[in-house]
Parts: structure tokens; sequence; C-alpha cells
């Protein structure tokens, strides 16, 4: 078997290949739910009608893909420029650390000015957490795929000390939690008596500044053709290692406000179980979008629907939740194959 | 007892030892991938998968040793996934290892919660006993640390005689390294790139299964969610400090395994003074200084995540 270029790209594969990519992680999943005998149609169905069959259903699904949409723009960002971020868990616990320290009364700010400064702290934290990986990258030549990593576990931890230290909540009977933040600081919710809140605009605002970036900025040409080929860019006198810092520090930013996002519009505290993985899944979210920072905003509502429905369809049916992460896992392998084949012909000789 | 005289008990280097055995396995897999030009991010999840096929075949009855084959059997048939992905189609190595990891884990979560719907407990099994090997047991201090292990860590320091072996002294091995530096001399020579570098990531996952399967048949006795907890991921660390060596990966994984079993003495002396998150930090920690200070003089395979095409350049 060998690979060659395809010489023309028609639209139908262009779309065709990865709906097919989506439809065979279904199908797979379904196989594995026919293993508990129930009927995976029902499944399949109390998976949609827990993710999108109410306004309350639909709500709580883009209140989950809110963290989605910034972790998703994170990795987005570095993996455009070839900065392999697998750090987004930490770098959201670095944002909802300072989102805890600047909001529960050590700065007594009204409303309209507080938020955008927790947003700005978030995000100092967020990038200079990246920051570290990137300069042993640049500086040292480490490997950042393995540091990212293994800072995941080393934030956790640090958090996990802060809580039971400094940050925790003197009135929480030992259970490891921050206080919550003050009322000025929280982000109002969107609709009234649901979940739903301002984080959510905030992120689809971030995506359309990020794909501003992308498309209309010197930095964001910088970033592709770093991306692209370091060398060649290198070259062209395009200052590759400040381009990677400059990615470092937004693509960390981006992931600290998925953390400040959570505490300050969601949790109002910080606690361990902050982030089920929104890290890893910002991944899968930017890979489903093909990298590019719209099609972030539509895979983090296909993620987050996934995890939403079969969190009540686990309820109702009994059929473990888990396979709403092998059904994430699943698209996200078969995505990149199904991109590959739009690029290249496959030929059995 | 203080912190000096910890470094002359034995229980303190058969800790050592065991922390490392697991680490050795998956050091040496990750090895053999990445020896054959590929980097193979689905080690955590291949770990956690081989710890519960391990784990589940022994609770049904299996025997032990049938639970290593299984483990060893599922790592393998992950590395064909992977392989296949990233071989002859060329995907993204970073992309499709973390797509692995990340199926393997929800996989084994999905089934552990699939057969044991309601369990509050995770139920136990009889894992392998030590046994004493005669006479090198006796040995003070280090009779204990290397001759009263259970049979899986003999079988982790029999692998890495194994694959240098296979590396440095049989065809099969030269095939693996001049793949992962030169696959176009490799080709020119006959040898098949595409098949040698599968064949190497399927053997090196196998040996991942089986380092994570130590961790539910050996060091405990029942399969828990997050029990791989980034070992994987300090494997990965251990080949750069072991420069692609499995003799001085050895070394790594050991130093490594000394330093675990030391953190959780002292963490129990100072526990009263210091966090014990500062303790548990400190492995993560010490694996990046490791990778800070190996980097400089690191020899990476030359053709370490190329995707290789014949007739292109």
């Amino acid at each position: 078997m060998r690979l060659e270029p395809r010489a023309d790209r028609p639209l139908a594969i262009l779309i065709g290949y990865p709906v097919a990519a989506i439809a065979a992680s279904v199908i797979f999943c379904a196989l594995l739910v026919m293993l508990s005998d129930v009927s995976p149609f029902s499944v399949l169905w109390l998976i949609f009608k827990g993710a999108a069959g109410s306004q309350f259903a639909f709500l709580e699904t883009l209140t989950r893909a809110t963290p989605l949409i910034f972790t998703g723009l994170a990795v987005a960002v570095a993996f455009r420029a070839k900065l392999w971020n697998i750090g987004a868990e930490a770098q959201l616990y670095a944002g909802a650390v300072m989102t805890v320290v600047f909001g529960t009364g050590f700065l007594p700010l009204p409303q309209p000015i507080l938020i955008p400064v927790l947003m700005a702290a978030a995000m100092f934290g967020g990038a200079l957490m990246l920051s570290v990986p990137t300069f042993l990258k640049t500086r040292f030549g480490v490997d950042e795929v393995v540091t990212t990593l293994l800072l995941n576990f080393v934030a956790v931890l640090f958090v996990s000390m802060l809580l039971e230290g400094l940050l925790k909540d003197p009135m929480a009977l030992g259970w490891p939690q921050s206080r919550k933040v003050i009322p000025e600081a929280q982000l109002p919710k969107l609709v009234e008596g649901r979940r739903l809140h301002l984080g959510f605009v905030i992120a689809i605002l971030a995506a359309i500044m990020v794909w501003f970036i992308d498309r209309k900025s010197a930095l964001g040409y910088e970033m592709r053709a770093v991306g692209h080929n370091p060398k060649a860019a290198s070259f062209a006198g395009i200052p590759v290692n400040s381009v990677l810092a400059k990615t470092a520090l937004l693509s960390g930013g981006l992931a600290g406000l998925a953390g400040m996002s959570e505490v300050a519009g969601l949790r109002g505290n910080l606690t361990l179980d902050l982030s089920p993985g929104f890290g890893y899944t910002g991944i899968v979210v930017a890979m489903l979008a093909l990298l590019h920072p719209m099609g972030v905003i539509a895979a983090a509502i296909f993620v987050a629907a996934v995890f939403v429905g079969a969190d009540a369809m686990s309820r109702s049916a009994g059929v473990p939740s888990y396979i709403a992460h092998v059904m994430v896992a699943v698209s996200l392998l078969s995505m990149v194959t199904a991109v590959m084949m739009t690029r290249y012909r496959m030929r059995w000789r | 007892m203080d912190a000096i005289e910890i470094l002359f008990t034995a229980s303190l280097w058969a800790a050592a030892v065991r922390i490392a055995s697991p680490l050795i396995f998956a050091t040496l897999g990750e090895l053999i991938c990445e020896r054959a030009g590929v980097l193979n991010l689905g080690i955590e999840g291949i770990m956690t998968a081989g710890a519960f096929a391990g784990w589940l075949t022994v609770f049904l009855g299996g025997d032990l040793w049938f639970g290593v084959l299984v483990a060893a059997l599922v790592g393998a048939a992950f590395g064909l996934l992977h392989g296949f992905l990233v071989v002859p189609l060329g995907l993204s190595q970073h992309v499709t290892g973390i797509g692995i990891t990340l199926l393997a884990m929800s996989l084994s979560y999905y089934a552990y919660r699939l057969s044991f719907p309601q369990v509050t407990s995770p139920p136990k099994i009889e894992p392998f006993q030590p046994w004493a090997i005669p006479l090198l047991s006796e040995i003070p201090v280090l009779g204990e640390a290397l001759f009263r292990q259970t049979p899986l860590t003999y079988l982790a320091f029999i692998a890495v005689a194994l694959v240098s072996w296979l590396l440095y002294r049989t065809p099969a091995g030269l095939a693996v390294r001049t793949v992962g530096e030169n696959p176009q001399a490799a080709e020119a020579q006959g040898v098949d790139v595409t098949w040698v570098r599968m064949a190497a990531v399927m053997f090196g996952s196998a040996l991942m299964g089986i380092g994570g399967s130590f961790l539910t048949l050996s060091a405990f006795n029942s399969f828990f969610f997050d029990m791989i907890n980034g070992r994987g991921w300090i494997a990965i660390a251990l080949v750069v400090f072991g420069s692609w060596r499995p003799g001085k990966a050895l070394l790594g994984a050991l130093l490594f395994g000394a330093f675990d079993a030391y953190q959780l003495r002292l963490q129990q002396l100072a526990g009263a003074y210091v966090p014990y998150q500062v303790f548990l930090m400190l492995p993560f920690i010490l694996s990046i200084l490791a990778l800070i200070v190996m980097s400089r003089r690191a020899a990476y395979p030359r053709a370490l995540m190329i995707p290789y095409r014949k007739g292109e350049r």
C-alpha cells in the first residue's frame, strides 16, 4: 500500500470524509453499547435528548462547551506553530488559582473593572505556566511534549497544596476547597435560573480574536510559517524563538481563561475536580476543528454534547458514561485519518 | 531514624527496585519505538490497558502468567493501531499518540465499569509473590533489594538484557536502528522500513502493556482509576535520560525508583513540616530537571518523528 497526493480535492471528499469519520466513531460506540444488552438506537436517542432535547439540556451543553472552547483554542494556536502544548490542564489550573487569589476579596473593585482584571490575571497565570516549557525548548532544546505533560501533574499537586494551605477555605471543615469569589467577581448568568454564564460569550469573542490574529496580523502569518517549516521561517528572517514565545503567551493565556471562566462563572470556588480533563479534551476539540478558531466553537459544542448527553443517558440507561470518552477518542483518530485521506489517495499494489 | 540512616536500610533499596520495575518495561518499550523512529505517546493509555487486561484475565480465573501475556497482547494491539496510523499513513505522531492514550484509557475504564457496575471497593486478586533466589538473597542489603522480588521484576531485568542483545547483536536490531537513523539507507539495503517500524512499535507497546500489568499483578492486587499516574510520561523522560540505550535506561529507572522510595520515607519523617504534595511533585520535577541536563547531549534517533514514504526525500 502506498499514498499518493491527490491532484484535485472535490467538495464531496472534503465534506464526506470528515462526516464519515464522525459516523464511524458513532458506529464503533454503538457496537460497544450492544455489549451491555441495551439497544444502541435508544442509547443514541437518549444521548441526543440529554444534550439537546430541551432548553435546559442545550444550555447545559453550551455551559460544558465553554471551557472546551478556551482549551481548544489554546491547543489550536499552539499546534499551528507546532508548539506541542499538551499542558492546557496545568494552564487552566494556573488561571483558576489567579482568579481565586485576586477574586476572593483581595481586590475590592466594582464588577466592570474586576472581571477584566481577573481575566488578565488568569491569562498571565496560564501564559507563565506555558512559558516555562517553551523557554526550556527554545533555550535548552528540551522537548515540550514531555515537560508540558509532566507539569500537568505538578500543577494539580500544587493546587492541592494551596487548597490545604494558603487558599484553604477556613469554613470548609477540612474539605480541600478555596473560598468563594466575591459577587463582583462572578460572571453574570446569561439566562435567568440557568447555569450558562458570560464566559460563553467571552469564549466566542476569544475565538473571533484568535481568528483575526491568525488571518489578519503579521504574528499570525509568522506563527503559521514557523509551524510549517521553522528552518525556512528562520531563513526568511522570522525570529522563530520570539514567535514561539508569543505563541506560548497566547496559548497559555487562553487556557488560563478556561480556569477563570469555570471558577468565576460556574463553580464560584476552586476545587481539585475543577477540570475533568478539559485540557486533554482541548486537543481533541482542536483537531476536530482542523485547528481553525471558528471550527473550535462547533467542535467544542459537539464534544460537550457527547459528554452532557452521555451523562444523562448513563443515569437512565445504565451504560457507563465513559462511552463518551471512547467516542471522543475514536472521533479524534478517525478525523485525523479522514483529513489525511482528503489529501492523499491510497493505492494498493 | 534520620534522613541519612534511611539510605542504609534494605527495605529502601527493595522498594526502589520494585518502583523501578514497571518503569523498566515501559522505558524499554518506548526506547524500541523511538529507536525505530516512532514516538509513542500512547504509552500512558497502553499501560492502563495492560494493567486492566492483565488484572481482568486473572480475576476471571486465568493464570498470573497468562494475565501478563494478555497484557502484552493488548499492548501490541494498540501498538498495531498506533503503528498503522503513523507509519504507512504518516499521521502526526503527537496527535495520534495522545489519541491512542485517550482511547486505551477510556476503553479500559468503560470495560471496568461495564464488568463491575456497582462495586464500591475494587475487587482483589492473588498477585505474584516474591521469589527468594537461594544464596543470593542472603547477601546483606543487596540480596533483599535484588533477589527477593516478584518474578515480574526478574523479567524486567531479563528484558533489558534481551533488548540490548536484540538491538546491538542481531540483524533485526540493526534494521530497527537503521530505520530510525536513516530510512533511505535501510531501504537501499533491502529493509522494508514500514514493516520494521510497525514490528518495533508493536513489540515496544507489548512491553508497555507488561509494565502496566506489573502494577495490578505484582505491586497491587486490584485495578483502580488513574493508577498509571504519569508513569508513562516519566518513562518517555527516562528514554531521553538514558540516551536511547537500554543499559542507561535501566540505570535511570533504578535511580528514579531509589529517589521515589527515598521521598516516600522522607515524607514520613518530615511530613509534619513540609506539605506531602511537595514530595509527590518531586518525581515529576526531577524528570524535568533530568531532561534539561541531558538534552544538551541528547542524540535523538535522526529520523524520529519523520514519516517515511518510499521515493520521497
